[in-house]
């Protein structure tokens, strides 16, 4: 009995891990490297600086064609700006508001309530100015792929100068080593001193990748801190009162023969 | 059976006009229990607590989203950021759709090793059949309710698949999707759907436990209770075991809750819908694997029936037949301790299970576990094969011409025989 228990458990671990595992193996493009994040593991958290600089990044490079729609300015709160700061952040933008008395649209500061607007009006508009090809929302890429993380920092550096002979790089598509399928309509988005980091950190494209793929890990789990936190107490506080429901369980059936 | 005397005068004058109490005295504290079951007896309660998660996160999830194409996916981004600890309730929710199944598939091994579908247990069986399938169309339009990518190829394949049925295929397909495609009149009558039939599972559980406490529980060696020594009072005996089992059960669950949320699901969910882009592999969670690859395997049309349609019945069948194997077992002995033979064959069927779990995750020309020249689709084939063959031909035959082990005369006895030997 108690070994047909075991193996059923044992089972039970197994088909998680085995079924999971395989369904996410799916798909033929090379697997990215897998990377040293700070909020990986049981302890892990964000990096507050390394947010801001993936931010700053987000702002000056990536926000040109990608929008962030899950994302309001009081959420950078999230990320170590204080109320002021997030006031100054949201000004820099202009909002779309109204109508007014008068049935007219009319443009504004933002303030922390506003979501960051998009870069295109619609997605046709988005296409148009891609040659075909519309840039995804980023608020979710980090969960909405295979590998998340992992892959989004594979992809920003994963860009070859040429196409390995005799591979047929569509005209106006670059070669990269992650993207499904290597043709990828993204230019090679970050260059060395792309965003110049006020904190000293050495700006090459690789710090660059680092920082927004936490930014976006950020946008994609604001609540992970929270979550394992939580996580902690509920757990420990379970295995102590499962402790003590065995205990009791053991001494209520001491003298049953079972 | 006599109910008791109550003391306490206002649980006395409820009592006298509804026996609600005594009811519950009778199968909640006095229900007698054999003495023997082991920690494997835990799932069906497990379940339940199941049950009633699902349903109380379910109805906090509802308070807060939007069945609207153009909102649902939005909506629940808004749980999942703007609600407080509106994350919490949705990871609970969506992990505890796992658990749910990793339990109840638990507890249909255990029947099925211990023969605790046989005679007198019928019906009790029938309707754990019945309350499975409830429970895989309930998750199945749960899915859908995200509106992400995974939510709308996966209820388009899967409605597709009734367009398999000559002549009301098409406009069964067209009734169920609400239109001539899977749009918002779908999405609505699935959220529709998905809040009730979990009240219709509560309602086939109570049938359920009331079958069960009619015929009593089955245990380890497979022998009815036969004296007052081979039974203890459900209270505090099972009450207690099966709180422990519980605490060891949600500490399993909030690992997931609360460390790997995601690691079950697809991250293809987490794009919106989109009925303009396909994605490379349209795969359903991994609870309803093994019945997707049975569904994949039948490449060929047999007797003229086509491919497809083929599939589909195999898939459907692939569970009614659970319902004929109270007659397809022809053993006398119900617990698979003491059938030396029937054993091994219970625990190749297991393995065929993962095989298929793992062939449905596939895609079909890949190669299985990597073998070279062994294709997922030909090994899927022969677990299919094996899945029905161990139904229809092993139980027949095994529980014919096996020797079984001799049966303890009692539950007590083979408990004192076990502690002699311990």
């Amino acid at each position: 009995m108690r070994k047909f228990a075991l193996t059923a458990i044992a089972t039970a671990f197994a088909v998680t891990a085995f079924t999971g595992g395989t369904a996410k193996a799916a798909g033929d493009s090379p697997v990215p490297p897998a990377q040293e994040w700070s909020w990986q593991g049981l302890f892990g958290t964000y990096d507050r600086a390394q947010l801001q600089r993936g931010f700053q990044v987000f702002k000056n490079v990536c926000a040109g064609c990608h929008s962030l729609r899950f994302i309001a300015f009081r959420n950078l709160e999230g990320i170590g700006f204080n109320e002021d700061q997030i006031k100054a952040i949201a000004a820099e933008y202009d909002i779309e508001d109204g109508p007014n008395d008068d049935g007219d649209m009319f443009d504004r500061p933002g303030i922390a309530a506003d979501y960051f607007p998009s870069p295109f009006p619609n997605e046709k508009a988005a296409a148009a100015s891609n040659g075909g090809a519309i840039p995804p929302d980023l608020s979710l890429m980090n969960k909405a792929r295979v590998n998340g993380p992992d892959y989004v920092f594979g992809l920003l550096t994963g860009y070859e100068d040429e196409a390995p002979e005799g591979f047929d790089l569509a005209d106006g598509k670059y070669y990269n080593h992650y993207f499904p399928g290597h043709q990828i309509a993204m230019a090679p988005p970050l260059y060395d001193e792309a965003v110049e980091y006020t904190d000293g950190t050495p700006a090459t494209v690789e710090q660059h990748a680092r920082d927004i793929t936490a930014f976006l890990n950020w946008t994609a789990q604001p609540e992970l801190e929270e979550r394992k936190a939580l996580g902690m107490k509920v757990i420990l506080f379970l295995i102590v009162l499962t402790a003590m429901l065995y205990a009791v369980k053991r001494k209520i059936w001491r003298d049953v023969e079972h | 059976m006599s109910a008791p005397q109550w003391n306490n005068k206002v649980v006395k004058w409820v009592d006298d006009r509804l026996p609600v109490i005594s009811m519950l005295h009778h199968s909640a504290y006095e229900y007698p229990t054999p003495k023997n079951l082991s920690y494997m007896w835990n799932f069906g309660s497990l379940a339940g607590f199941v049950l009633v998660t699902m349903i109380l996160s379910g109805i906090f999830l509802v308070m807060n989203y939007t069945p609207h194409t153009s909102m649902a996916f939005e909506s629940v981004e808004r749980i999942m950021r703007d609600v407080n600890y509106g994350w919490l309730i949705r990871y609970i929710h969506m992990n505890g759709a796992s658990m749910f199944f990793i339990v109840v598939f638990l507890h249909m091994f255990r029947g099925l090793y211990y023969g605790s579908y046989k005679a007198p247990r019928e019906m009790l069986w029938w309707i754990g059949i019945l309350i499975l399938l409830a429970m895989m169309a309930t998750a199945f339009m749960g899915y859908v309710l995200p509106w992400g990518q995974m939510s709308f190829w996966g209820a388009t394949v899967i409605t597709n698949l009734f367009s398999a049925f000559p002549i009301i295929g098409d406009p069964l397909v067209t009734w169920l999707w609400g239109g001539f495609s899977v749009d918002n009149p779908t999405l609505n009558r699935f959220f529709s759907l998905h809040y009730l039939m979990p009240f219709v599972i509560l309602g086939l559980v109570v049938l359920h436990v009331w079958a069960l406490h009619s015929v009593r529980s089955n245990n380890p060696t497979g022998v009815e209770i036969k004296s007052p020594q081979d039974s203890i009072p459900f209270h505090p005996y099972y009450t207690i075991k099966d709180l422990y089992g519980l605490g060891v059960f949600l500490i399993f669950f909030s690992a997931f809750v609360f460390f790997a949320p995601d690691y079950l699901g697809h991250p293809d969910n987490y794009i919106p819908a989109n009925p303009l882009v396909t994605p490379p592999h349209i795969v359903p969670e991994w609870y309803f694997l093994p019945f997707y690859a049975i569904l994949r395997s039948i490449d060929f049309s047999l007797f003229g029936i086509p491919a497809k349609l083929l599939g589909v019945l195999a898939m459907f069948a692939s569970i009614v037949i659970l319902f004929v194997i109270p007659w397809l077992d022809t053993s006398k002995v119900r617990s698979s301790k003491f059938r030396p033979v029937y054993k091994w064959f219970f625990w190749l069927f297991v393995i065929d299970t993962f095989i298929l779990g793992y062939c449905g995750a596939k895609a079909p020309d890949d190669y299985f576990l990597g073998i070279p020249g062994l294709k997922v689709i030909v090994m899927g084939q022969l677990s299919t094969l094996y899945y029905f063959a161990h139904f229809l031909v092993v139980m027949p035959l095994v529980g014919k011409m096996e020797r079984t082990k001799p049966l303890p005369a009692s539950i007590s006895e083979s408990v004192l025989k076990e502690g002699a030997n311990a």
